[in-house]
């Protein structure tokens, strides 16, 4: 098989102005990853789909990956004038002068979310090929193109990443739920997912109830204490 | 399409009029009736009996015959994933990975184990690659079994079949029971090999179900493959064809059943599948007749391959030494392993930042994804055919809904 820089090479001759990194990966696993734009990525697809050398005829996985927003702290050396002492004509006197100095900034790098699809061949018997897309950011613009029409076995699997991470694939015929239930709100795959506060009272309680069972009457307030095996 | 009430209260919908097929990835939409009559829409589920668990099909009936399918899911969904991605360590995943499809417990220890050591570059020793595989074969052979049984059963065929495997599947759980402790929930595969060695009368034991096992075959065979009913029933029935079984990225019996030769421990060659001489056999039609003839025939290659691994299971240790176990933290990176499950391609994803835990953990999960194609194989069938289709893809909701 084509390595992945041979892979990148031939996308970006068949289709130009796509874009594609090279996502290398440091396990001994060697299974590096191509990472496309959205706008290209179903162009990109097709060809990894129809090319001679690759026919990536089988998709076999689809899952989605959530990545927070990651504050980065990093030294910076960056040229400051600086008050500073200096013998003068008429002895000592304050003068600025320029230095380099070391500052440590804090940024916070944007979160997003991540599709990652794991190709195979089943006519030529080689795989992986692994390509990544990525949304904007997690919150409103988190469409990405859907492969669905290009490889049916998108199908259950694009919807169990809409699903559980939130990732709006357009172009996907059925964007159902299809784990949770329709009238579901959030995206329980989410890194930042909090569970909803559905408390029961068990009779039979230990620590870990007892805990959230004080949590729980925090929330609410007294005087709605259940009696022992009824539900709160 | 107006929702109307009948006389009985049931909500039906007026026949639709013929839709467009949809083009390059062959769905068939909804099929065109004789635009008589009103369209019955039933749902299945999720306590048919005939459905391995809860799960739910709604079904649009034109008279007997089905028009559309969709399948509901989730009614055993507890977030598999991410109870990993909390679980504070990578072996404590290994116990949940049995629920999975937990007719196979070793197998899915075996996909999880793979992938980590996909993950982290850890050799296994030889004699644990054996029992691997012996295990894995075993498993092969009751699970293929039992699927066999229980499709019989949907047939109407109450009892006498699947209480025939399962008498033979008792006799593997045994081993399992003796060699992990428990007899479906194993968790026997460690990051590196396997948790216990097997003693030399465990051994002895394995040959004596091993030699047992092509008669109860040729039995369960002589029962089934030429009977009238079964062949009437099957035949013809659900006929998958191989590029849609491909484009639809399903694995396992039942893609080589639609003839298309992909095996992964044949393409991955993965543990020691390389030094066993066995065949991949293929179908011809797609039917529930060719799906139900390769298992017969993986069984028997499967007794093949326990034949010859009994035979030559060297001596040695069942734990690499090097293996960490303490303070297991992979460096970062990511690894995509899979095996050759009974039910298909059973993939773990796994994505580590350096933690404790992985950052991502990914069940790929052959049952779910083999459903895909159920509305295409069920359009034009009779319900009852329905309930031998959905048979034929032999899934277990443990791994569909995670």
């Amino acid at each position: 098989m084509k390595t992945v820089e041979e892979i990148k090479a031939a996308i970006e001759a068949a289709v130009p102005g796509a874009g594609v990194t090279l996502l290398p990966n440091a396990s001994p696993s060697g299974q590096h990853s191509l990472l496309l734009d959205a706008d290209h990525a179903f162009a990109v697809a097709k060809f990894l789909r129809d090319d001679a050398d690759l026919t990536l005829d089988y998709l076999s996985n689809v899952t989605g990956v959530d990545w927070l927003d990651k504050e980065v702290t990093e030294k910076v050396k960056v040229a400051k004038q600086v008050p500073k002492e200096v013998d003068g004509p008429e002895g000592k006197q304050v003068q600025m002068v320029e230095e380099t100095v070391e500052e440590t900034r804090k940024h916070i790098e944007p979160g997003y979310l991540e599709a990652v699809y794991h190709l195979f061949s089943m006519k030529k018997k080689h795989g992986p090929v692994v390509i990544r897309m990525r949304t904007k950011n997690r919150t409103d613009d988190v469409e990405l193109p859907s492969l669905t029409p290009l490889w049916r076995s998108a199908e259950f699997q694009e919807r169990e990443v809409f699903d559980l991470y939130g990732i709006v694939f357009t172009g996907h015929p059925d964007l159902r739920r299809i784990l949770m239930w329709d009238g579901f709100k959030d995206h329980p795959m989410r890194k930042d997912y909090v569970e909803p506060d559905d408390f029961e009272y068990e009779p039979t309680a230990h620590d870990k109830v007892l805990e959230r069972h004080k949590q729980h009457m925090a929330k609410t307030g007294p005087g709605e204490q259940p009696a022992a095996g009824v539900t709160a | 399409m107006s929702e109307t009430a009948t006389k009985s209260g049931v909500a039906v919908e007026k026949a639709p009029a013929v839709e467009p097929q949809l083009e390059s990835w062959n769905r068939p939409g909804v099929i065109p009736t004789d635009g008589e009559g009103e369209l019955l829409e039933v749902s299945m589920g999720p306590h048919h009996p005939s459905t391995h668990g809860v799960f739910r099909m709604d079904v649009a009936l034109d008279g007997e015959k089905v028009v559309k399918l969709k399948p509901v899911f989730g009614y055993l969904h507890r977030n598999h994933e991410q109870i990993a991605e909390s679980m504070g360590s990578y072996i404590g995943m290994m116990p949940y990975t049995d629920r999975l499809d937990y007719f196979c417990s070793m197998t899915n220890n075996w996909a999880y184990a793979l992938a980590v050591e996909k993950l982290v570059g850890q050799a296994v020793p030889e004699r644990a690659e054996y029992i691997r595989v012996i295990l894995a074969e075993l498993t092969r052979v009751q699970n293929h079994a039992s699927a066999i049984g229980f499709l019989i059963q949907e047939m109407g065929a109450s009892g006498t079949p699947l209480m025939y495997a399962f008498k033979m599947r008792e006799k593997i759980l045994d081993l399992f029971e003796s060699l992990s402790g428990s007899r479906m929930m194993c968790n026997y595969m460690r990051f590196g090999g396997c948790r216990v060695d097997t003693s030399a009368a465990w051994l002895d034991a394995a040959r004596k179900v091993m030699a047992g096992l092509p008669k109860f075959v040729d039995e369960y065979e002589a029962l089934l493959t030429g009977n009238e009913i079964l062949m009437a029933r099957c035949q013809g029935v659900g006929v998958l064809r191989p590029e849609l079984a491909v484009n639809a990225g399903i694995s396992g019996p039942m893609l080589r059943a639609s003839g298309v030769n992909y095996d992964i421990r044949k393409v991955d060659h993965y543990g020691i599948y390389d030094r066993f001489k066995f065949r991949v056999p293929l179908g011809d039609h797609g039917d529930i007749y060719d799906r139900y003839m390769m298992r017969v025939l993986e069984m028997r290659e499967s007794i093949g391959i326990l034949e010859q691994a009994l035979k030559e299971i060297p001596g040695g240790p069942v734990m690499d030494p090097k293996a960490k176990i303490r303070g297991f933290k992979p460096k970062p990176g990511e690894a995509y392993g899979r095996i050759e499950a009974p039910k298909g391609e059973l993939g773990f994803y796994l994505i580590s930042t350096g933690g404790v835990e992985p950052y991502r953990f990914r069940v790929r999960p052959p049952s779910l994804i083999n459903l895909t194609v159920l509305e295409d194989m069920c359009l034009g069938h009779n319900v009852a055919d329905v309930v031998l289709i959905f048979g034929s893809v032999d899934i277990v909701l443990g791994e569909v809904d995670r």
